[in-house]
C-alpha cells in the first residue's frame, strides 16, 4: 500500500505553483488534489503500487544545495536552483515531501505519455464498437488526449483468445489486456484469493488463472470494475447495453448490514447493472458479486403486482381500507422488519402505537466473510433499534409470536415483508388470525394473508438505512415502480391516517417523515433532513446499544467493539 | 418612421385593354414547350433517376461474404435525433461458420420510419459502414406497426455493398500467419 499519509501538510511546487498537500501521498494523488490529472492505469488508490504501466511519468526535482556548506544554490535571479531528476519518474510511486518540485504538464511529460500510448496500442484490437468498456475506458480517454491518431505499425497484430472464461461471472478478452496487474493485486490483497497471474513474456504475456483454479470468489466482479480497459468483462452484463445509455442512481446495497454504496445503472426503467461507489468509510471501492444480483428481484417471478383482498384483485385504496378494518380496535400483532428503511420503520412504529399492538421482529443471519459481507443480512437492524421497534437484539426466528398465537392472544397480524412460516410460526396457529401483508414478493405467508398490499423494491423507492457502523446512508429511486402500486411509506401513512382519524394527516413525502422523525428522536436525528442526507451521510452515536451482542465481526473499515465503530 | 410613397397607376393603353397581346405571349410559351423535351414523369409507372448520394430510407447492408456488418454498437441509436432506432444487442456464438472473429451482432434492429427524418446521421456515425441511406424514397403502410422496419426488412432493403476492409478476414489471416497466442 502507499505510505500512510500523515495529515500534516507540506508545500510542494506543482507546475511552478506552490500548493499544500498531505505529506507522503503520491504525485498522482497530489496533482489530483489540485485539479491536475496525471493519467495512470496500474495505480489504484486502494491497491499496492506496481508501477508497471509507466503512464504516470512526471518530472521531479528538489532545490539544490551546496554539498560542503549545505546552503541553497541560487539561480542568477536569486531564485533557488532546482535539480531536476534527469529522467521522468513514475508519479504513482513518488511520494511527495516538503519542497519537492513536480511538473505534470511539460513537453517531456506529454511526449512520454504519447510514447506509452503508442506502445499500448501496438497490439490493441481497436474493437471499441463491440467493447463493453467503451465510454468508460481509460485507454480510450487517454488515446483521445495523447494518441497519435494514426498507426505507424504495419505488421500484423497479435491474435489472442477473445472470450476466455475466468470464472462463473467474469469473461476475459486477452487482446485488450494492457498487463497492468490491477486484477491480480486485487485478488491477492483484497479478495485474498490468489488465482490470477501472467504467463509468457513480452507481447505474448497473457493473463490467466492458475491451473485448476478459477476466479469464482464473491468479489470477482470488482476486477471487472477496476480493469482500466475492457479486458475483464462481466458475463452478466456482456454485450447487453452500451454504457452511455445508462442512467446512474446512487443507492445502498441491501445484502447485509455493511451497506455498500452502489450505483444503479438503468435504461428506460430497466436495471442493467449494479456497481460499487467509493466510500472510504464503508466499502472503499468494492462490493460483493452477490449484491450485484439483487436487481433481479425487480422482475422475479414471485413479485406481487396487484393488491388483493381475500384472493380478489382490488385497487390499492380498497386494499388499504380492508387492512384498516382488520387492524382497528382489535388485538393486533405487528411483525416489523429489519429490511425496511428507517422511514418505514418509523411509520411502522406509529401503526403500532395507533393499534396498541405487540411487536415482533426477527433478524436474518449468515456467515461473516471478514471483508464486506457481514453476518447480519439485513440492511437496517440498527434502524429498528433506533426507532424503538425492539430493545433486545433480534433473534433469527419468531418463536415469541408463535407462542402468542398459540395462546390466542392475537386476532389480527400486520406482517411487513417477513415469511412467518419460515420463521418458526406454525401454520396451525395462523388459522384464526386475519393477516395483512405488506411486501414485495409472495411466499407461504403472503399466500395466507387476507389483505395483500404489494409495494416497491429498494430500487423503486427512496429512503435510508443505518449500517453496522451506525452511519445513516440514503438511497435514491432508480426506476419507476410497477403501475398501480405505491411505496411502503405511502401505504403506511395512509393506514396511519385511517387509524388516527382525529390527528392531522401525515405527510407521506420523505421530507415530512424526516421532520416528524426529528421531533420524536431529536438527539439522534438532530435537524437533518432527507435531502441533505442524500448529499452527505452522517454517523450517529450508537453507544446506547453497545451492551447488545452485535454479530458483525472485524471486517474492511470495521472494528467490532460490540458493534460500535471507534 | 418609414415614409410612404403613393404610386400613380398608369392608365391601360388600347392594345392592353384588348388583352390580345397578353394572350399571344402566353400561347407562345405553351406552344414552345410542346417542342421541348418532356420533364414530367408518369409516377408511379415511371420512376425518377436517383443520384448516388441520395438519402433515402436507412437500410442495413451485408458484406460481399454475406455477413451482416452491423455489430450492434448502438451508436446510431444514440445519435439518431428523433430516436427512431431501437437495437437489441446480441452475441454471436463462437463456432458459427463463415463468421470467425465476429463476436457481436444485433438480435433485433428496428427503425421507425414514422420517426426517421432522413438526416443520415446514422450512416455518418456507423463505425462499421453497416447502415446506409440508399435509394428507396417511398415507404407507405396501412398501420403504424407496418412502418417500423425490422432487422429482416432492413437487410432486404439494404442488400450487399462492396467492402473496403474485410476486417474479420484480416484477423483470420493474422491468426493463420502465426500471430496467435
Ligand atoms: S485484465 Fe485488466 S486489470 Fe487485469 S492486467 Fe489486464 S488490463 Fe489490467
Ligand atoms: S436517418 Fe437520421 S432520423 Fe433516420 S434513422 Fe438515421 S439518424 Fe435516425
Ligand atoms: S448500424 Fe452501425 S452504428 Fe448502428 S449499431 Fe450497427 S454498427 Fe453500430
Ligand atoms: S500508474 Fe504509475 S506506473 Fe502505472
Amino acid at each position: 500500500m502507499i505510505s500512510p499519509s500523515k495529515e500534516d501538510l507540506v508545500t510542494i511546487t506543482l507546475n511552478g505553483v506552490e500548493v499544500e498537500v498531505p505529506n507522503g501521498i503520491n504525485a498522482v494523488e497530489a496533482a489530483a488534489l489540485h485539479g491536475k490529472e496525471v493519467p495512470h492505469y496500474c495505480y489504484h488508490p486502494k491497491l499496492s503500487v506496481a508501477g508497471n504501466c509507466r503512464m504516470c511519468l512526471v518530472e521531479m526535482g528538489t532545490p539544490m544545495r551546496d554539498r560542503s556548506t549545505g546552503e541553497a544554490i541560487l539561480e542568477d535571479d536569486g531564485s533557488p536552483k532546482i535539480g531536476w531528476v534527469p529522467k521522468p519518474v513514475i508519479g504513482c510511486a513518488t511520494n511527495v515531501s516538503a519542497g519537492m518540485h513536480l511538473r505534470t504538464e511539460s513537453d517531456l511529460v506529454t511526449e512520454c505519455r504519447e510514447g506509452i500510448m503508442e506502445f499500448l496500442l501496438v497490439n490493441h484490437p481497436l474493437d471499441c464498437p463491440i467493447c463493453d468498456q467503451a465510454g468508460e475506458c481509460r485507454l480510450q480517454e487517454f488515446a483521445t488526449d495523447y494518441g497519435r491518431g494514426f498507426s505507424r505499425y504495419i505488421e500484423r497484430k497479435n491474435v489472442k483468445p477473445k472470450r476466455t472464461r475466468l470464472g462463473p461471472r467474469v469473461t476475459l478478452d486477452d487482446e485488450r489486456c494492457i498487463l497492468c496487474s490491477r486484477c491480480i493485486r486485487f485478488s491477492q490483497e483484497v479478495a485474498k484469493d490468489d488465482v490470477l497471474g501472467f504467463v509468457d513474456r513480452g507481447s505474448f504475456s497473457t493473463l490467466t488463472c492458475f491451473p485448476g483454479k478459477e476466479l469464482s470468489n464473491n468479489y470477482s466482479l470488482n476486477t471487472v470494475d477496476i480493469c482500466p480497459v475492457g479486458a475483464l468483462t462481466s458475463t452478466d452484463f456482456r454485450f447487453k447495453m452500451r454504457v452511455w445509455f445508462l442512467k446512474e442512481t446512487k443507492s445502498i446495497c441491501t445484502e447485509s448490514s455493511t451497506g455498500c454504496n452502489t450505483i444503479i445503472s438503468s435504461r428506460e426503467g430497466v436495471i442493467q447493472r449494479i456497481t460499487p461507489r467509493r466510500n472510504d468509510l464503508v466499502n472503499d471501492t468494492w462490493m460483493t458479486d452477490s449484491g450485484r444480483e439483487i436487481y433481479k428481484l425487480v422482475k422475479a417471478e414471485n413479485r406481487i403486482l396487484r393488491p388483493s383482498v381475500d384472493g380478489k384483485d382490488l385497487p390499492l385504496s380498497e386494499g388499504i381500507s380492508s387492512a384498516v378494518r382488520i387492524l382497528k380496535d382489535r388485538k393486533v400483532g405487528v411483525v416489523a422488519s429489519c429490511k425496511s428503511t428507517l422511514e418505514e420503520q418509523f411509520l411502522t412504529k406509529l401503526v403500532i402505537d395507533a393499534t396498541n399492538a405487540q411487536v415482533y421482529i426477527r433478524g436474518h443471519f449468515g456467515e461473516d466473510d471478514g471483508i464486506l459481507l457481514s453476518a447480519d443480512r439485513t440492511p437496517n437492524l440498527r434502524g429498528a433499534l433506533i426507532n424503538g421497534l425492539t430493545d433486545s437484539y433480534p433473534e433469527d426466528h419468531l418463536n415469541g409470536l408463535n407462542e402468542a398465537l398459540a395462546s390466542g392472544e392475537l386476532e389480527s397480524l400486520f406482517v411487513i415483508d417477513e415469511d412467518l412460516l419460515a420463521s418458526g410460526v406454525d401454520q396451525e396457529n395462523l388459522k384464526d388470525v386475519d393477516i395483512v401483508f405488506l411486501g414485495t414478493h409472495s411466499h407461504a405467508t403472503s399466500n395466507m394473508a387476507r389483505v395483500v398490499l404489494p409495494s416497491f423494491t429498494v430500487f423503486e423507492k427512496e429512503g435510508s438505512f443505518i449500517n453496522k457502523s451506525f452511519i445513516v446512508q440514503a438511497f435514491e429511486q432508480a426506476i419507476p415502480g410497477p403501475v398501480g402500486l405505491s411505496s411502503q411509506v405511502e401505504i403506511l401513512s395512509q393506514i396511519i391516517n385511517h387509524l388516527r382519524v382525529d390527528s392531522d394527516p401525515l405527510d407521506a413525502k420523505l421530507d415530512g417523515v424526516w421532520k416528524s422523525m426529528g421531533e420524536v428522536l431529536p438527539d439522534l436525528m438532530g435537524d437533518c433532513d432527507f435531502r441533505s442526507l442524500v448529499k452527505a451521510p452522517f454517523q450517529i452515536d450508537g453507544s446506547k446499544w453497545s451492551h447488545l451482542d452485535f454479530v458483525e465481526k472485524n471486517a474492511l473499515n470495521f472494528e467490532s467493539v460490540k458493534g460500535v465503530q471507534v | 418612421m418609414a415614409k410612404t410613397i403613393v404610386l400613380e397607376r398608369k392608365p391601360l393603353s388600347f392594345s392592353e385593354r384588348t388583352y390580345l397581346p397578353q394572350i399571344a405571349t402566353g400561347l407562345k410559351t405553351t406552344f414552345s414547350n410542346m417542342f421541348k423535351p418532356k420533364v414530367t414523369l408518369q409516377y408511379p409507372e415511371e420512376k425518377p433517376h436517383i443520384p448516388n448520394n441520395y438519402r433515402g430510407v436507412p437500410t442495413l447492408v451485408k458484406d460481399p461474404n454475406g455477413r451482416e456488418k452491423c455489430v450492434s454498437c448502438q451508436l446510431c441509436e444514440f445519435v439518431c435525433p428523433p430516436k427512431a432506432i431501437r437495437i437489441t444487442p446480441g452475441s454471436v456464438p463462437e463456432d458459427q461458420e463463415q463468421r470467425e472473429h465476429v463476436e457481436k451482432a444485433p438480435q433485433e434492429f428496428e427503425i421507425n420510419m414514422l420517426r426517421c427524418i432522413y438526416c443520415g446521421y446514422c450512416q455518418e456515425v456507423c463505425p462499421e459502414e453497416a447502415i446506409f441511406l440508399q435509394d428507396q424514397y417511398s415507404s407507405s403502410g396501412y398501420s403504424r406497426e407496418e412502418m417500423i422496419n425490422n432487422k429482416q426488412k432492413l437487410y432486404e432493403l439494404g442488400g450487399t455493398l462492396p467492402d473496403r476492409h474485410y476486417k474479420w478476414d484480416k484477423k483470420k489471416q493474422a491468426e493463420v500467419h502465426g500471430n496467435t497466442h
